[in-house]
């Protein structure tokens, strides 16, 4: 086994404490920081399992753009969270089967890093052998994404043109005030 | 954050860079780690530093929403006009070989116009998002 | 020990997305749950990208003198999955946001009430 096994294990196990601090925490300004701490491991281990770029867009969408876009959010809303009177029983009973029958399905997953897993034998050769001859770029990632799949690549930067142009319709307009609104707001002002 | 002076100046130092680096992501993306997705992040990440340091106001005079907004719609374009010129020169769809003398070199002109217009209408869109929840504190 | 080391990333992925599918169910704050929304979607990347791992190879870059990569196809596909789920994001809180301004408060259960008043 290798050094990086290691350092994988170390991170994926703050990675789940992290999560769990998500869970716990009251205070959502806090839990916005926590998820940027998260989105920041996450990023630093996918550096060690070799996706390089996937980890450079982590770390600046997850860890920067969304826990400012939070943040921004909160300071609308206000950041105390309520302490709901519901039973956490059934949803818990919920989670853990559903999770209980994933890991079962585990057992029959390829061990970690194995070379002759079915997902490194089929298609993936082909891509590493003849990239650099089809398109002369050395980077596979990129030239997957924006050559071999341009189709798709379009298609997702339609569907980031469309949550912009969502966004824009939704929040552009001047506050709408209706009845409720009023009320709430006199109540915060007596 | 107007009136914290060390915010300011170490934000006057780091946005410049922060924006070189951007670029650089954008075009060595063939080479090293990198693309338009990541670039365009980096860089409206920069502009909302700015904007965060600031204010949003002098963010809009540097960066006029609607400008921006047509930004959006222009990276999208460029993106479906270069599938849309390849076809003009008698290939497919998104077929990038045409576009120079050379199958590679059209692979290249091809794959760093498309690119640019995810870089900016992924930066774009990012800027808008930030413009919508800022200005809605007021 | 090998078998931990072995399945530890698929355990801890089922474990996350848990954590995700948790605070999805069984909290009423929106933010929260869009909080939970994004922790789940994380634990599926960090699923595929160990997939993806080969053990001794590098990052997807072609250089001189090396043999052995690891999968980049995982790769492209997470990439777009992670700019597309803050697009995602960013509209599900320009929601929150509206809920907030008619409301006044984004708890689901008050939301709720404030509905069922209205019906009376």
């Amino acid at each position: 086994m290798s050094l990086e096994i290691y350092i994988d294990l170390i991170l994926v196990i703050f990675l789940a404490i992290t999560g769990i601090a998500v869970i716990y925490v009251r205070n959502l300004f806090a839990v916005a920081m926590l998820s940027g701490i998260y989105s920041l491991l996450m990023a630093s281990i996918f550096v060690v399992l070799d996706a390089v770029d996937v980890a450079f867009t982590e770390a600046a969408v997850g860890a920067g753009i969304s826990t400012i876009l939070m943040l921004g959010v909160l300071a609308i809303t206000g950041n105390r969270e309520k302490v709901s009177n519901k039973s956490p029983i059934l949803p818990l009973l919920i989670v853990i089967c559903t999770g209980a029958l994933l890991v079962y399905g585990t057992w029959d997953l390829p061990i970690f890093g194995d070379p002759n897993a079915p997902v490194h034998t089929h298609v993936a050769p082909e891509y590493i052998a003849n990239t650099y001859k089809h398109t002369g770029m050395p980077n596979i990632v990129t030239a997957v994404l924006a050559s071999y799949r341009g189709y798709d690549t379009l298609g997702e930067v339609g569907v980031i043109f469309t949550a912009g142009v969502g966004v824009l319709l939704l929040l552009s307009r001047r506050k709408t005030t209706n009845k409720l609104n009023q009320k709430s707001k006199s109540e915060d002002q007596s | 954050m107007k009136h914290h002076i060390v915010p300011r100046v170490i934000a006057k130092l780091f946005i410049p860079g922060i924006i070189l680096f951007g670029l650089y992501v954008q075009f060595h993306g063939d080479y090293g780690p990198g693309g338009g997705f990541q670039a365009g992040v980096i860089i409206g990440a920069a502009m909302i530093l700015y904007g965060l340091i600031y204010g949003l106001n002098d963010l809009k005079k540097v960066a006029p929403s609607n400008i921006i907004i047509s930004l959006i719609a222009f990276g999208f374009l460029l993106y479906a006009g270069v599938g849309i010129v390849t076809q003009i020169l008698g290939a497919n769809f998104l077929e990038y070989g045409v576009l120079g003398h050379t199958q590679k070199e059209g692979q290249h002109i091809g794959i760093i116009l498309v690119e640019l217009g995810v870089g900016i209408t992924v930066a774009s869109v990012m800027v808008i998002i930030f413009y919508m929840f800022a200005g809605r504190k007021n | 020990m090998d078998l931990i080391l072995s399945h530890i990333n698929y355990w801890v992925a089922i474990a996350l997305m848990m954590i995700g599918f948790y605070a999805l169910i069984a909290r009423g704050n929106l933010i929260k749950t869009i909080i939970g929304l994004n922790i789940f979607q994380a634990s599926v990347f960090l699923l595929y990208i160990t997939f993806g791992k080969v053990s001794g190879g590098t990052a997807p870059i072609l250089q001189k003198n090396t043999e052995l990569y690891s999968n980049p196809l995982p790769h492209v596909l997470i990439l777009t999955a992670i700019v597309v789920g803050v697009a995602t994001t960013s509209l599900g809180l320009a929601l929150v946001v509206k809920i907030y301004e008619s409301y006044g408060t984004i708890e689901e259960d008050e939301i709720a009430k404030l509905d069922a008043q209205e019906e009376n």
